[in-house]
């Protein structure tokens, strides 16, 4: 081995060995050297990241810093060009995980009643009606839901048709729930409702939660830790634990640790976008 | 094409007695000025007769005559050319929209295909099939096929990506979701594509009978009405072939309210 090869073998060792296997916490989403590139530049350039296995991570940052970003690459929906994305050590691209798109109008299809669309998933995997409909009975008992689902998507509320979305990202039961600013197209009332339901999703399941939000209320509410990204090429300005007990409700919203946490990532936020560009 | 689509669509769903009556006013308002034309003599009844001896006339040839005979094999020879113009229209369509590349290649040569006026196209056609059956039915089927391969392919290419992704994101194969996804969010543009090819499909084949040989059909009838100035069953033909265009139209708009329920919703 020559003297070049040498010095490049610890790099090497670095990005992938960083969190070692006797750390107490569970391996959960491992970003490695992500780098992503529009044409207009670098959105990220070897960009880190580590989140637990069944934590709730939100995502907050300025317009246009690449939560979405961040999330159609680990999801896999959107190619990179360069890194790694690990789940529990394994690629991301053998984890079963769901992905609840924030305009949900686009995102179910209007053809199928809502039923069929919950079901679609299931249907891709190849299980039998029987075995559909069973899967679906099990998760409306779980959460409670009073939707006809014999209805098209169009003659329901935007709320119900968002709660249709979740329940098609839930019905495979993924390891990882991608969810991109979901309930911005919805009214303030629909808003709450979604936030307590999605809550109760989290404390059923506790399944791994990456939840993008544009409203600082609801990303420290709905968080174990809130991730707080700078502006492009993006980095991680602060990831920002939340220790507060589930579920929080509207009441736990004025409690005084979640305003001051709320505060501070507020400072965070005007801190780097104050920077400029 | 799209707003004449829902133009349509609204009609269908007129809902009031008035609404209902009201379509009605200026089709009856023009048979009166024919009918008063005829009457006062403002019109030369030798040239256009009126619209009674016409209806008359019509309806004679419909029920005893050979008009029902040449409006069966002109219906006959649209429904083949359409199936024909759908059957690799559709697919094709698809496939081009697919990819934008591909799409971008032909773009021309199907938008120059289509501004061509296929009546154009008939001695080539003629000395490709000669004067028979295929002639027709392959020169309306091309004319029908240009038109829906350009809707499909368009609607494919503007497909919205939101779908695909969400059944990219649970694991569906590139065909599922051309099957499952592609095709049905096309099915709106693809079903302007159909109405607009019907349309043209019959055009042609009227303007084939007319002039590529041939015993029968509305076109051929018609232009034999003419050389033997037999006026009131042209007339008649004409009135036949026009609402046997617009039979076919509602027919399609019919069907595609009842296929792609969730249009614009
Ligand atoms: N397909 C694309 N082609 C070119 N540039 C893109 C593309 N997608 C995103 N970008 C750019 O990358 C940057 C990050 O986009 P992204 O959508 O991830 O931001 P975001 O943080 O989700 O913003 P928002 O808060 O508006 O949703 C933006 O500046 C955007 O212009
Ligand atoms: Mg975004």
């Amino acid at each position: 081995m020559n003297q070049e090869a040498l010095q490049r073998v610890p790099t090497t060792m670095r990005v992938v060995d960083a969190p070692r296997a006797s750390d107490a916490v569970p391996r959960g989403v491992e970003i490695r050297g992500l780098t992503k590139e529009f044409a207009g530049g670098y959105i990220y350039r070897n960009f880190d990241l580590d989140l637990r296995d069944g934590e709730f991570v939100s995502i907050f940052g300025p317009n246009g810093c690449g939560k979405s970003t961040l999330i159609n690459v680990i999801s896999g929906l959107m190619p990179m060009d360069g890194g790694a994305v690990m789940f529990k050590g394994k690629p991301i691209a053998e984890t079963k995980l769901s992905y609840v798109f924030q305009n949900y109008r686009d995102a179910l299809f209007p053809w199928m009643r809502a039923l069929g669309n919950i079901q679609y998933p299931l249907k891709l995997l190849g299980l039998d009606k029987k075995t559909r409909d069973r899967r679906v009975e099990a998760l409306l008992a779980e959460f409670d839901i009073r939707i006809d689902l014999h209805r098209y998507p169009y003659e329901l509320s935007g709320g119900q048709q968002q709660t249709i979305s979740i329940l098609r990202a839930l019905i495979t039961d993924p390891e990882i729930l991608f969810l991109d600013e979901p309930f911005s197209a919805l009214d303030y009332e629909m808003t709450l409702f979604m936030r307590e339901r999605l809550q109760h999703v989290f404390m059923k399941r506790r399944n791994t939660m990456i939840f993008v939000s544009h409203d600082l209320e609801e990303a420290v509410q709905l968080a174990d830790r809130v991730l707080l990204l700078t502006r492009p090429p993006t980095r991680v300005a602060e990831m920002v634990p939340v220790d507060l007990p589930w579920p929080r409700d509207a009441k736990s919203l004025s409690n005084a640790e979640f305003v001051a946490i709320k505060s501070h990532c507020l400072d965070v936020f005007s801190r780097e976008v104050g920077r400029g560009p | 094409m799209r707003a004449s689509a829902d133009i349509g669509l609204k009609r269908l769903r007129g809902a009031s007695w008035l609404g209902r009556v009201q379509p009605a006013v200026g089709p009856l308002l023009l048979l009166a000025i024919w009918w008063l034309a005829a009457l006062t003599g403002l019109l030369n009844t030798r040239l256009i007769p009126g619209p009674g001896p016409t209806f008359a006339t019509t309806w004679q040839a419909l029920v005893h005559g050979t008009m029902s005979h040449d409006l069966a094999r002109t219906l006959m020879r649209v429904l083949y050319a359409f199936a024909i113009a759908a059957g690799f229209g559709v697919p094709l369509g698809i496939l081009i929209g697919a990819n934008e590349r591909v799409y971008r290649s032909v773009e021309f040569l199907i938008d120059f295909f289509r501004s061509t006026p296929s009546t154009a196209l008939f001695p080539l056609f003629m000395l490709m099939f000669g004067l028979g059956e295929e002639s027709k039915v392959g020169l309306a089927a091309f004319a029908a096929f240009l038109i829906i391969v350009f809707n499909v392919a368009y609607g494919v290419l503007n497909a919205r990506k939101t779908r695909i992704l969400a059944a990219r994101s649970m694991g569906a194969s590139r065909l599922r979701i051309f099957g499952d996804v592609i095709f049905l969010e096309t099915l709106p543009q693809t079903f302007v594509g159909l109405r607009a090819g019907v349309s043209i499909a019959l055009v042609v084949v009227v303007v084939a009978e007319m002039f590529i040989g041939g015993t029968d059909g509305m076109g051929h009838r018609i232009i034999e009405d003419q050389y033997s100035y037999n006026l009131k069953d042209m007339y008649g033909s004409l009135l036949v072939s026009g609402a046997v265009g617009y039979g076919l139209n509602y027919m399609f708009l019919l069907i595609e309210r009842y296929f792609v329920h969730w249009a614009g919703r």
